[in-house]
């Protein structure tokens, strides 16, 4: 069973060998093999041309593969954690993202940009954010936040093929474990914006986005033994977002819940519930819609003040009980 | 010219001048400024975005110093897929207090990529000057600091600038590297409609109107004997035709559709 990071590699791999133009560049992906192995050992078999270590500069990291993009090849930037895109942000959110748009259409910018985000790791406020809402607030960027290895796998490579910036957010405590599922061998790809059923039951719609998947899947497992059936829908891409699963479930189970990790406040998950609460199916609601996120604190340090900053399986569990049982 | 068709630019917030130097159709960048479906945009960028795949344009950039890391991945792109090509970012005095111009000279340096910072140093950031926004006064000693040729040029001299063009051409394309370029030159006018010229005198303006490159360049042409005044007046009512005739048809042309916006923010995927 691969590991997620196992996966992103071996997607990159695929499609290094069905590409050319395909290359990595960011800070320690060569020799080293990414700051959380995830390019392994990429440098040995490709070499030092097609994966690229970068200096410490994202925004000049991001803007020359925005250049490269622009002109021919389809590069695959690794960002060390996400909360470093802020250093990038000009080149993220100002150029690839507005370019095809803003220039007629003229051109296009193949670009996929990784990276880790999320806590867990005790790295405190710094390394440890979740920052959906900044990419999904931007039009002309799709957003992909994979919950399991073989998703990362399929939706890397559809990334990799897609004529715009992709922004894949890997949680990094994802990296090192197998999914419920093995990834498929071969190189088919899951199509972006494409919501996907985890589980499927009749008292409860829970929708989660990456580890929250995970966590959330436990809670689902649990309360199945007590008799309480729960569909857990992992939205995979939240730009673009598909949410027709979501109506349809909540039509026949009459309960929503919302789990991210990031902070609740103009959180990306807040958009599920809007879509929601603006639908014919909002009708079928016979509770009002739960919200569990992280905090609205940056990501503390010490382990127990990190845990409670996020949502922990306890508290989806504890929420998933409250709404089944006090609304009938 | 030192370019060709195939070499790349990126350009500023202000770069009618870089577009048609490239060889873009007039017409369709004066549509453009006019908010026209048949503009380079679709009316979607104006006068800040425009941009043209056929003549090698990246497009202008409403952000300063944007463009230049944008040039050093296509310069990169050109040596990566041995194109041959360089990429040249044309950018202003106040990018060059950007980190974005920091990054990309060092990676342009460190990769040796066909690329040139060129730089027009038009003494002023909208109101800030030179004098006040660096601590060294001759910009082109940055070079230094990446281990890059820093050349200095006026910028109001049209051969004293394809000459430094040239060579710094040959070098990036020869596998050699970046070369930062220095033009010197001036902005006559203010950087809007709200500049007051408050940061800087009447008598300094006057001046620089006074070094205006293009007379200088038809005088220096006729003494040479390389063309006659009547071929110079005749160039320059060619140019003056070719715009007011752009700019009619640009007019008369059918204004941007909000229909299609929706669709226009993503390529769609091929199947």
């Amino acid at each position: 069973m691969l590991t997620m990071a196992e996966a992103v590699r071996e997607a990159m791999s695929i499609a290094f060998d069905e590409r050319p133009e395909v290359f990595l560049l960011g800070e320690d992906v060569g020799i080293y093999g990414g700051a959380f192995g995830v390019s392994g050992d990429m440098y040995h078999r490709y070499g030092s041309e097609r994966v690229l270590d970068t200096p410490i500069a994202e925004l000049g990291i991001v803007g020359a593969a925005v250049g490269a993009a622009l002109s021919g090849m389809r590069p695959i930037v690794e960002i060390q954690f996400s909360d470093f895109t802020a250093q990038a942000m000009d080149q993220i959110a100002n150029q690839a993202a507005k370019i095809h748009f803003m220039l007629g259409g003229a051109l296009h910018v193949p670009m996929v940009l990784r990276t880790p985000q999320g806590s867990g790791t005790g790295a405190a406020a710094q390394h440890s954010q979740n920052l959906e809402p900044w990419f999904a607030s931007v039009p002309g960027l799709k957003v992909v936040v994979p919950s399991n290895p073989a998703d990362a796998k399929g939706l890397l490579l559809a990334a990799i093929d897609d004529p715009n910036p992709v922004i894949f957010l890997e949680h990094k405590l994802l990296y090192k474990i197998p999914g419920r599922d093995p990834v498929p061998e071969g190189s088919e790809r899951i199509p972006l914006g494409v919501a996907k059923v985890v589980r499927e039951g009749k008292d409860l719609t829970i929708v989660a986005t990456g580890i929250m998947v995970n966590k959330s899947y436990e809670v689902c497992e649990k309360l199945a033994a007590e008799g309480i059936s729960v569909t857990l829908i992992d939205p995979r891409t939240i730009s673009p977002l598909d949410m027709q699963p979501v109506y349809e479930s909540v039509e026949k189970t009459g309960r929503l819940m919302v789990v991210q990790e990031g902070p609740a406040h103009a959180g990306f998950i807040n958009e599920v519930i809007a879509q929601m609460a603006g639908s014919s199916s909002f009708g079928s609601l016979i509770a009002p819609i739960k919200r569990l996120a992280g905090m609205n604190i940056p990501i503390p340090y010490a382990p127990q003040l990190e845990k409670a900053a996020v949502p922990q399986i306890e508290d989806i569990e504890a929420a998933a009980r409250e709404i089944v049982k006090n609304w009938r | 010219m030192a370019l060709t068709l195939q070499d790349q630019i990126t350009s500023t917030h202000r770069g009618h001048g870089h577009c048609i130097a490239k060889g873009a159709d007039l017409t369709r960048m004066i549509a453009e400024l006019l908010g026209k479906e048949i503009g380079y945009c679709g009316g979607r960028g104006g006068s800040m975005h425009i941009a043209d795949v056929e003549t090698g344009n990246l497009g202008a950039n409403g952000v300063v110093g944007g463009g230049i890391p944008i040039a050093a991945g296509a310069a990169l792109a050109s040596k990566m897929m041995k194109k041959g090509t360089v990429a040249v970012s044309f950018f202003g005095d106040g990018a060059m207090n950007e980190g974005a111009f920091h990054e990309a000279a060092n990676l342009a340096a460190i990769w040796k990529l066909p690329m040139i910072l060129f730089c027009e140093n038009n003494k002023y950031g909208m109101s800030s000057s030179t004098e006040k926004a660096f601590a060294i006064n001759n910009l082109a000693d940055r070079g230094k600091g990446y281990g890059i040729p820093g050349v200095n040029v006026n910028g109001n001299d049209v051969v004293e600038v394809y000459e430094a063009a040239q060579i710094a051409v040959d070098r990036a394309k020869k596998g050699e590297g970046p070369t930062l370029i220095i033009a010197e030159t001036y902005r006559w006018k203010g950087h809007s409609r709200s500049d007051k010229n408050l940061y800087r005198t009447k008598e300094e303006i006057e001046e620089w109107r006074l070094l205006d490159p293009i007379p200088k360049f038809i005088a220096r042409t006729i003494k040479q004997k390389k063309l006659t005044q009547e071929q110079c007046d005749g160039i320059q009512q060619e140019a003056t035709d070719a715009i007011v005739a752009a700019v009619n048809e640009a007019v008369k042309a059918k204004a941007a559709d909000p229909a299609g916006l929706l669709d226009a923010v993503f390529k769609k995927v091929s199947a």
